[in-house]
């Protein structure tokens, strides 16, 4: 089945998106990037270096595309001389727009987010904006022309899965662009639970970083995701809800 | 006699790229409307179940986009096996709109400008060829009539009137908002549809809603319907509530006809999708759904294909559960008693009282009316009738800043 998720024109056939930080050591990024299956990577622009021999995007494969993020950002003037930079060192113009101003849950910045997300849409970037699950902040975010909105499932690297399962809901159904769970993934049963509840994509780094066996847990996940996936669209059973006897509704039909 | 000149503006047929409009047209309704037909008892139940939890964005088949599960929930909600579960879907849409609405119960009046009408439709009063007596209300007859309205407690008031670009002008219409926003808190328009221009110079004169009844969403029906005038261009009809909603009106209402086409189950569909594909495009929007149910009027028209009334409440309670947060509205065609037994099932809105000739309120009015009201108790009485059944009648619900 045909069933391919479009961003901005480009075309995915995997639903679960890696992010690059937190990996004990280059190879063993480069083989859960292989496990993983992913077709897009992000990567810090902070962490790129192209004045060293090797650098973190040498563990990249031909094939995945390098989506930059602008992380350490703490105002939109910031995010865009990041974007800017990239540009200029000959990344792809997709960028992850990430602007943490408060260093201890590096919670996105709502306001400086979306000024920064209509200044680079207006320079040409492809934009995809980490953000928080508010529902009416991703219409506002959309409208800017950003290729998707990434809310938070919980805290970056809190690993909680989605404490904003309820947020999510409202995002997921008034969204007219894609919409990706980014942050807080700990667990492929919470990836598994993003794509049922109607995500159309994952962005994992912690819980497949960190893990004690990265390329198995990159693996773990590209399965869950292909199962919350596969359950989206077979439809998912609505729990029972006990009805309530009440005295007839419709007694006065004949 | 001044003579004023209609400008012949070329009316698109296109749908614009990424309208509401656009997006229905795009619908596959045929395999949609097949949906109902193999609908299962087993279907029935999931549908049930999930309207019961109160929806849930999340579940649900993902293919048919953005809402698509609420109108393959509708689908099943109004096949034969979910009728025969009639009281089940009533109790859960009673308890939805309990949940979103509270009990209560808002009250409007159609204010009928002019039945002046040059475009000729086979189910309307106003139509041009009846030989009826023909009146618009002078500026200060409209204030007349809306004072009388005020009167009786009305905040909110719907102005209506014929096709007329002539006698019913941008500049009449204006005028008329311009005269009564000072004074009525609420104002929407139920006109001949305008452009993205004229929509803006309502909505700066005050007017803060737009209702237009595609009437029949099946071309077919649509074009057999409409004889004559500019309400035959089908596309340009569907496109007028983005336009509204684009000139910044905040409220839509849009509604089937219904008695007008025989497949009342495939024009419930397409009014749902519609109300979806305006909630998805236009936001800010609050969207309503009416239904009327075609009346006797002037030239003797007969509704060809009646809705029989407990089709009628399936149709009120499948829309209620698949849409718990749109407003649904009902006008004085129902009789009494088929209100009163209406209102815990979904209905959120309420014309009463209402005069569907203009000048009617402030005095009497020799104008042909639209259509014959059945339910005729003064709003006084509708209000306390709704009191006695534990609802609030709520007056007024709006303030223009």
């Amino acid at each position: 089945m045909d069933d391919r998720l479009v961003i901005a024109g480009r075309s995915f056939g995997s639903r679960l998106f890696l992010g690059t930080g937190k990996f004990p050591s280059e190879p063993s990024l480069a083989a859960a990037i292989a496990a993983s299956g992913t077709e897009l990577v992000t990567v810090a622009l902070r962490r790129i270096d192209p004045t060293a021999e090797r650098d973190i995007l040498d563990a990249v494969p031909d094939g995945v595309l390098v989506m930059t993020n602008t992380s350490g950002a703490i105002d939109a003037d910031e995010a865009v001389r990041l974007a800017r930079l990239a540009r200029a060192a000959g990344l792809p113009t997709w960028i992850k727009v990430e602007v943490t101003p408060d260093p201890r849950y590096l919670l996105p910045d709502p306001v400086e987010t979306l000024r920064a997300c209509e200044r680079l849409v207006a320079d040409g970037f492809t934009v995809l904006p980490y953000c928080p699950a508010d529902p009416m902040l991703c219409k506002h975010l959309e409208e800017a022309g950003c290729a998707t909105v990434m809310p938070l499932g919980s805290w970056i690297g809190s690993n909680q899965g989605l404490r904003t399962r309820g947020a999510l809901e409202i995002i997921v159904e008034q969204a007219l662009v894609p919409v990706v769970v980014d942050a807080g993934i700990g667990a492929p049963s919470h990836a598994a639970e993003a794509l049922e509840l109607g995500a159309d994509a994952v962005l994992v780094n912690t819980a497949i970083g960190t893990a004690a066996d990265p390329a198995a847990m990159a693996g773990a996940f590209r399965k869950a995701v292909e199962a919350g996936r596969q359950a989206r669209l077979a439809g998912l059973a609505a729990p029972r809800v006990t009805a309530d006897a009440s005295s007839p509704l419709t007694g006065f039909l004949a | 006699m001044t003579v004023t000149t209609v400008e012949l503006d070329s009316r698109s047929h296109q749908l614009p790229a990424g309208s509401a409009a656009a997006r229905l047209a795009g619908l596959d309704l045929a395999a949609l409307r097949a949906r109902v037909e193999a609908a299962t008892d087993a279907d029935v139940e999931r549908a049930l179940r999930r309207a019961a939890g109160g929806g849930g964005a999340g579940i649900g088949p993902a293919g048919a986009g953005p809402g698509g599960w609420r109108l393959d929930d509708l689908a099943v909600l109004l096949s034969a096996p979910a009728a025969a579960r009639l009281e089940e879907l009533a109790s859960v849409a009673h308890r939805l709109t309990v949940r979103r609405f509270g009990r209560t119960v808002h009250l409007f009046a159609p204010l009928y400008l002019s039945n002046q009408c040059v475009s000729v439709c086979t189910y309307c009063g106003f139509s041009a060829g009846n030989e009826i007596a023909r009146r618009t209300l002078a500026v200060d007859e409209v204030v007349a009539e809306a004072d009388a309205l005020l009167a009786r407690g009305f905040r909110q008031v719907l102005l209506v009137a014929g096709e007329h670009a002539r006698i019913v002008s941008k500049d009449y219409l204006v005028a008329c908002v311009e005269a009564l926003a000072p004074r009525v808190p609420s104002l929407s328009v139920e006109v001949q549809v305008w452009d993205t221009a004229t929509y803006r110079r309502l909505v700066d004169a005050g007017c803060d809603g737009l209702v237009v009844y595609q009437e029949a969403y099946d071309r077919d029906t649509y074009a057999a319907c409409h004889l004559k005038g500019k309400k035959r261009n089908y596309e340009w009809r569907l496109g007028a509530p983005d336009r509204g909603a684009e000139a910044g009106m905040r409220r839509l209402g849009i509604g089937a006809l219904l008695g007008l086409h025989p497949d009342w189950r495939s024009e419930t569909l397409a009014t749902a999708a519609h109300a979806v594909a305006l909630i998805h495009r236009w936001w800010r929007v609050e969207v309503s759904v009416s239904l009327p149910r075609l009346r006797p009027a002037a030239g003797d028209f007969q509704a060809g294909h009646p809705l029989a009334d407990r089709d009628f409440v399936q149709v009120l309670c499948a829309l209620r559960v698949v849409l718990p947060d749109v407003g649904i509205s009902l006008s004085t065609r129902e009789s009494a008693a088929f209100r009163d037994a209406l209102v815990p099932l979904g209905v959120t809105t309420m014309s009463a009282g209402s005069h569907t000739e203009p000048g009617g309120y402030a005095g009497p009015s020799d104008a042909e009316p639209q259509f014959e009201v059945s339910d005729d108790r003064s709003p006084e009485v509708v209000a306390a009738t709704l009191r006695r059944a534990g609802y609030d009648p709520v007056w007024k619900d709006w303030q223009r800043s």
